[in-house]
């Protein structure tokens, strides 16, 4: 760790005594260089964004059927034969273990691939060195590797589409014994192979990708960009980074023993078995032990999805109130606490398993707590509304739905956390319910939020604002739609997974609910139809950008508006204070970026 | 019809284009900056977010109007009251947080959108306030986890009453088996090496306790008011038991036995009578009727509830709550596992 920060420190030197050098070199680059197997994050970034959209589409996709599904059971679709195949969808009627594998895809798409790969890919990328001021990241090569890892690990993933018996179908969280056993179920034959060939590729991008960031933002940071002078979104970016590098070996381990156990008959995760007409010969281990190495990442996940989101709109919130960020350090702190906290409530997920009682109870407390610091977000997000002079771009649109569904989705994870309330609402729709809300949309909000924000640093042009507000309201109505009445049908006891809720009388007079919540979901997913057609008009044909479009402090808006390799020609920025100084008395401008220097009375916020 | 298709999308994406052409012509003639905001559009969505508040608030209150009488019926078990009274009274706090601070932010977003004289105010953080939303939010959690654990240990605890039904519910690929204890009210062991035809729940065959034992399917009887410890066992992978109108839920995993106890309250003949459950089941029958289906009476069910495969949607029993002497009857009719291996060999 040491030699490595060191040699990331000699590499930022050298790129910063050689800028002129790196300019030269850079007309020499052919276009294989420059767009596929490039080293510039600036293009990598692009990269990471433009994978993640075509996977969500395809995540997207998913949802609208096994939603169709859910609402119409037994209803004929002629497109979900075309779309799914005769084994699949025939006679345009989903079947059970298509169903399984949609929804376990779905899930899988978007947790990782979306909300991991794609929102920190993107985001830390891009912003990373323009925020503190660098030249690049510390490795470009490895930041390089770590897209085409998971660029591998998508085509792996999708390709898992295309087999004969149907993707991985035991839920995102595959539990074993049913991803273990063949015979459980198809989707654990060759689909789970490749489901967890997927994610191994994915979990080394991961990793590398995250090192990366971890070591440029405490190396590479400009003259002046102290720790309290970065902007909220390095702070996040940073939290994250360190999450994943802490959680996703263990995630790594989980698979890898499940692949033992797969192929090579050894039973970490297998007992007392008997599927097929036989006992299974191995025997002696615990699934339990796999949900527990699964959870020790997977709670944490939920924070790696939501917190580079969470840091993105304090930025776009704080410039479009033309406010400070309300409490700087607060918000720091918070997250700080969110981060060590998420390590140590994963067995909240296990209430239900016969885990032994006083452990559950443990975990009530430990998941508890992360309701505070989570609420002091929430306030100083409206606070920082509070007084404001709010600029409604689409970016701030989707900040602020982005704090409502944070808190809407928050207020029921304290009823999930009770693991006396868990016994009732576990594993229904209420958890789909909350999930949804307060990690997805949270995140994905988060997502369009910084698109529509720094576009113009990625593409040097801007988006619609006009197709932006439409997609806005269109999504942000139709995603409470989707997720809100979700709650009442786990309140009525409706179990997650379920291919259809009306096979047995219970649940027959919710189907209503069930057609609503699918109405609107398909109204969302022509809301995304908009956001398309805008992003990728305006990537070519976009009104060209400005310098500095919403009048921001960070210093990703002092580099020129072109693609410079090396981000500043001549000199780097140095930077004089903390990036909130928006609407400061004494004054012209409502706001002074982070390059101006102090006054000679004048404090820097960040010290507060 | 193909080719019609195609053509029609290339009409759409040509018409597309040239409105496309249109509209950046016109642009670049006007000069304008098109990504700026102007007051008008920060007015219009100021007033969207309050709108959306109060549109988002009334769907709210609509689905509480709508659905419920739809939502789970009173709990028909000792245990389940607390829970219910635990979830009743977070509801209320989770749903008073959750308009007072949606109500906050969405009035904010309309009070102070932007217009061109205004400057916002310089205001950087606020010791008092954020001490008071530290602390009340934290003395909030202090209750709800000292309700939420004085519960949970309740209802785990290992009280011994005197005299229990002993039931184990074993789950496979996709139905469920419960098995009774029997006249010396214990359970003989296990052996999944065991299993086959004539021992489908893998019993150990040399263990005598089990040979009173009573596996019934379909459905299974439990006495009102009198404790029922249920065992839980898996035969392949992970189920979960979930008794929604107990509010009872324990996974079955293969290779361990998992427990619940509870004690039921209600017998399904008064569950049926209960209005909330009518008027459920009088629009479920009417549905049905519609559809030329049978009409259904209430039951109470065992549901699965961890993705278990392709009929996991599927995967219930039925339990029947009575009065203690209707249960004594039956479970009387009952063969036991050595009964009904005499009965086969004759």
């Amino acid at each position: 760790m040491e030699h490595h920060s060191n040699t990331a420190v000699l590499e930022g030197h050298h790129v910063h005594d050689h800028a002129h050098a790196h300019d030269d070199h850079e007309h020499h680059q052919n276009f294989v260089q420059k767009y596929v197997f490039s080293t510039d994050h600036k293009v990598i970034s692009r990269q990471f964004l433009i994978t993640a959209i075509v996977m969500a589409v395809v995540a997207m996709t998913m949802s609208i059927i096994f939603r169709l599904q859910l609402a119409w059971p037994g209803e004929k679709f002629a497109f979900i034969e075309s779309l799914m195949g005769k084994k699949w969808g025939k006679d345009g009627i989903l079947d059970p273990n298509a169903y399984l594998a949609l929804v376990t895809i779905h899930g899988t798409i978007m947790v990782f691939f979306v909300l991991t790969g794609g929102l920190s890919g993107t985001f830390a990328n891009l912003l990373i060195p323009l925020q503190i001021g660098a030249r690049d990241m510390a490795s470009g090569f490895l930041n390089m590797l770590s897209y085409w890892f998971f660029f591998a690990s998508s085509i792996v993933m999708l390709s898992s589409l295309f087999i004969e018996d149907g993707p991985a179908s035991a839920g995102w969280t595959i539990y074993p014994p049913l991803s273990a056993l063949p015979e459980a179920i198809p989707g654990s034959k060759l689909g789970m192979t490749l489901w967890l060939v997927s994610m191994s590729l994915f979990i080394v991008s991961s990793l590398i990708g995250g090192l990366n960031y971890i070591i440029t933002i405490i190396n590479l940071r400009t003259k002046g960009m102290k720790m309290t002078r970065m902007p909220l979104t390095m702070w996040a970016l940073l939290i994250t980074a360190i999450l994943g590098l802490l959680s996703f070996p263990v995630l790594l381990s989980c698979a890898l023993l499940l692949i033992f156990d797969r192929s090579m008959g050894t039973s970490f995760y297998l007992s007392d078995i008997y599927i097929g007409g036989r006992p299974l010969e191995q025997s002696g281990g615990s699934p339990i032990l796999f949900e527990h190495l699964f959870w020790f990442l997977g709670h944490p996940e939920v924070y790696i999805v939501l917190l580079p989101a969470l840091g993105i709109t304090s930025e776009i919130i704080a410039t479009n109130a033309r406010k400070p960020i309300f409490g700087y350090r607060a918000m720091i702190g918070s997250m700080l606490a969110i981060g060590f906290l998420s390590f140590i409530v994963w067995g909240h997920h296990m209430y239900m398993t016969g885990m032994n009682p006083f452990l559950g109870s443990v975990f009530v407390f430990t998941t508890l707590l992360i309701a505070i610091p989570s609420a002091v977000k929430a306030f100083n997000y409206i606070t920082t509304l509070w007084k404001g002079n709010i600029q409604y771009t689409p970016a701030m649109l989707f900040s602020i739905g982005l704090v409502s569904s944070f808190i809407t989705g928050g207020v029921t994870g304290i009823i999930l956390a009770d693991s006396t309330l868990d016994i009732t609402v576990h594993d229904t729709y209420f958890v789909v319910a909350h999930f949804h809300i307060v990690m997805g949309l949270s995140a994905i909000f988060g997502m369009f939020a910084g698109v529509y924000h720094w576009f113009p640093k990625m593409f040097l042009r801007m988006m619609n604002k006009k197709l932006g507000y439409l997609h806005f309201w269109v999504t942000f109505i139709g995603a409470y739609g989707v997720f809100f009445p979700m709650h009442f049908l786990g309140m009525a006891g409706v179990p997650r997974r379920y291919y259809t809720n009306s096979n047995f009388p219970m649940f027959d007079n919710m189907v209503d609910l069930n057609q609503l919540v699918t109405i609107f979901a398909i109204i969302a997913a022509f809301g995304q139809v908009i956001f398309l057609i805008n992003f990728f008009y305006s990537i070519f044909r976009g009104e060209k950008a400005p310098q500095n479009p919403w009048n921001s402090n960070t210093l990703e808006w002092t580099t020129p508006m072109a693609h410079v390799h090396g981000n500043w020609p001549g000199k780097l920025p140095e930077v004089h204070r903390w990036a909130y100084d928006y609407s400061k008395p004494g004054h012209t401008n409502d706001f002074v970026p982070q390059t101006v220097p102090l006054g000679p009375d004048e404090h820097d916020g960040g010290e507060h | 019809m193909t080719l019609l298709y195609i053509l029609a999308l290339i009409l759409l994406c040509v018409a597309l284009n040239q409105l496309f052409r249109v509209f950046e012509l016109s642009r670049d003639l006007r000069g304008e900056k098109l990504y700026k905001v102007h007051d008008a559009e920060n007015k219009a969505n100021g007033r969207g977010m309050l709108l959306f508040m109060f549109a988002f608030f009334a769907f709210f209150l609509w689905q509480i109007d709508q659905y419920y009488y739809r939502i789970l019926p009173k709990a028909a078990s000792e245990h389940g009251n607390k829970i219910d009274a635990l979830l009743n009274a977070n509801y209320a706090l989770v749903v008073f947080v959750f308009f007072v601070v949606n109500g906050f932010l969405f009035y904010f977003a309309w009070r102070y959108h932007g217009t061109k004289n205004r400057k916002a105010e310089y205001i950087l953080h606020n010791n008092k306030l954020e001490m008071l939303w530290t602390t009340v939010p934290a003395i909030a959690l202090a209750f709800i986890i000292i309700f939420g654990l004085k519960y949970w240990n309740e209802i785990m605890k290992r009280n011994n009453d005197a005299d229990p039904v002993k039931i184990e519910l074993y789950a496979k690929q996709f139905d469920w088996t419960a098995r009774y204890a029997g006249k010396d009210n214990q359970f003989g062991i296990d052996d999944y090496m065991q299993i086959n035809g004539s021992n489908p729940v893998g019993l150990d065959t040399n263990d005598a306790r089990s040979n009173d034992d009573i596996l019934v399917k379909n459905e299974f009887h439990i006495p009102v008011n009198k404790e029922v410890i249920f065992q839980f066992r898996s035969r392949d992978i992970i189920h979960s038991a979930f008794m929604p109108h107990f509010r009872a839920q324990m996974n079955c995993v293969p290779g361990q036995i998992t427990s619940f106890r509870f004690k039921p309250t209600i017998t399904t003949a008064e569950m049926r009578q209960d209005p909330h459950v009518k008027r459920n089941i009088d629009e479920i029958n009417a549905m049905r009727a519609k559809k030329g289906e049978d009409p259904i009476d209430f039951d109470y069910l065992v549901l699965c509830n961890k993705i278990c495969g392709a009929s996991h949607y599927n995967m219930q029993i039925k339990i029947v709550v009575e009065s203690e002497s209707d249960y004594n009857a039956w479970i009387a009719k009952q063969p036991t596992r050595k009964g009904k291996a005499i009965a086969a060999l004759k």
